[in-house]
């Protein structure tokens, strides 16, 4: 019984792939990928830097697939292959932004529950204009808004609230009120594609303040309780909406 | 996390559960890779030893294709519950393992399936037997077969035979594989096609 040896990678882009499918590169890739060859003409051939992205590995001369979903390919800048797959559980990567839950003061640390396997810590001086005298008002309880420096597998997640510059540039405690919920991380990646029509028809609606995080939790305010309620259900909804579904349900709450 | 529900013929149907990669107790952590769980249920009763022994073979299948070193530390629990027994109930679960991993998005190195076969007294081979059939053969055979050149991950046997008609039976399970494999992309196929 023969079995499936690689099928090349650009005739998958798009379609589904599952764990245990082997993809081959063009060669082109390979010529570069071993040893290191100096260019006399820079620029002429393609900058083989192939790009291997969430849910494949590098096995041999190909890509392993290691998670079901569709595969997707963007050819600048050297090509990157990855797989879009759905998932629920988050696991902390390097320059997320996510909210946290503060679970505990330690010292000088709090510790943030972000959703993943461990508690992530964030320093109290990661704040902007923070100083040993001026300690940012944070309780347990509070929702921090901040990205990961340091997210491997081997070390405890770190979060900041300032980017490189030092500036806070939207990061920092979320204020009262407003309501926080979790959704799949595919939903958070739809809505924060640029252009995004959910977010631009919810707009037209009610005015409303929305944080999202890529942990999969969504922070949501307007003007009254029940305002925000509306939005968060169609928020929750549109994963199974299809576009059709929800201008008829937009349709039917701007109607009221 | 994902959830799924296996349906094997003859009404034999398992809940699984999986949970994870989440936080592992000091005493349950593991340095390099994650430490995988799995709790079977039976549909009436405490589980037993049967449960137990079962449990073991699948947590030593599921190691074998998950890449537990991309998530040290960390706790991944499969729970399974048996909804309805009626034959081949170990292909079941390993069925609704692997489908329950596939969902929750955790790194595999490959898919696996589960095969039973039965053993007639008369040597005939059957694939997938109800309850009535494995109490009449004389062997029960059940292999967890790998997506990846259609490789044994495990095989236990119940009764015995000669080492001819074993092979004979793999041989058979590994043609069947395909059909499961075939019927795992259809359904993947299907749940990505709505979004």
């Amino acid at each position: 019984m023969a079995a499936e040896r690689g099928v090349a990678a650009e005739a998958l882009v798009g379609q589904v792939v599952l764990p245990g499918d082997l993809l081959l590169l063009p060669a082109h890739y390979d010529e570069d990928a071993e040893g290191e060859r100096l260019r006399l003409s820079a620029g002429a051939a393609p900058q083989g830097r192939l790009l291997c992205g969430p849910g494949l590995r590098r096995s041999g001369a190909g890509l392993l697939v290691t998670k079901c979903g569709l595969l997707r390919h963007r050819p600048a800048g050297g090509g990157a292959y990855w797989v879009d797959s759905q998932q629920k559980r988050y696991v902390p990567v390097k320059g997320d932004h996510v909210i946290g839950i503060v679970t505990a003061k330690a010292g000088d640390v709090f510790r943030l529950d972000v959703g993943g396997s461990e508690p992530a810590s964030l320093s109290y001086l990661a704040f902007e204009g923070a100083t040993k005298r001026n300690r940012p008002n944070v309780q347990v309880g509070d929702l921090i808004y901040g990205q990961f420096v340091v997210a491997n597998k081997d070390m405890e997640p770190e979060m900041v609230c300032i980017d490189s510059s030092g500036k806070s540039s939207g990061m920092g405690i979320i204020g009262q009120d407003g309501f926080l919920f979790k959704v799949s991380l595919g939903l958070i990646r739809k809505l924060l594609a640029p252009k995004c029509e959910i977010i631009q028809e919810l707009s037209q609606l009610y005015p409303f303040e929305l944080v999202l995080g890529m942990n999969g939790r969504i922070w949501v305010k307007a003007k009254t309780v029940q305002q925000t309620l509306i939005i968060v259900n169609i928020l929750e909804a549109c994963e199974y909406m299809t576009a059709e579904q929800r201008k008829q349900a937009l349709a039917k709450l701007s109607g009221n | 996390d994902g959830e799924l529900c296996s349906a094997c013929p003859g009404d034999t149907s398992v809940l699984a559960g999986l949970y994870g990669p989440a936080e592992a107790k000091l005493s349950k952590e593991l340095p390099d890779r994650a430490a995988l769980e799995v709790l079977l249920r039976p549909k009436v009763g405490l589980p037993g030893v049967l449960e137990r022994s079962r449990e073991q073979l699948l947590r030593q299948t599921c190691e074998a294709v998950l890449l537990g070193a991309l998530h040290p530390r960390t706790a991944v629990s499969l729970v399974l519950q048996v909804l309805s027994d009626a034959g081949s109930l170990l292909s079941c679960c390993l069925n609704a393992a692997c489908m329950a991993l596939l969902d929750a998005g955790l790194p595999l190195a490959a898919l696996f399936c589960g095969v039973t076969c039965a053993l007639q007294p008369d040597g005939a081979i059957l694939l997938d037997p109800t309850a009535r059939q494995e109490q009449e053969a004389r062997t029960t055979l059940t292999f967890a077969i790998a997506s990846s050149d259609r490789r044994v991950l495990m095989a236990t046997t119940k009764g015995s035979c000669s080492v001819e008609e074993m092979q004979q039976c793999l041989a058979a399970a590994q043609r069947a594989a395909s059909t499961i494999f075939q019927f795992y992309r259809d359904s993947v196929r299907r749940r990505y096609s709505k979004s």
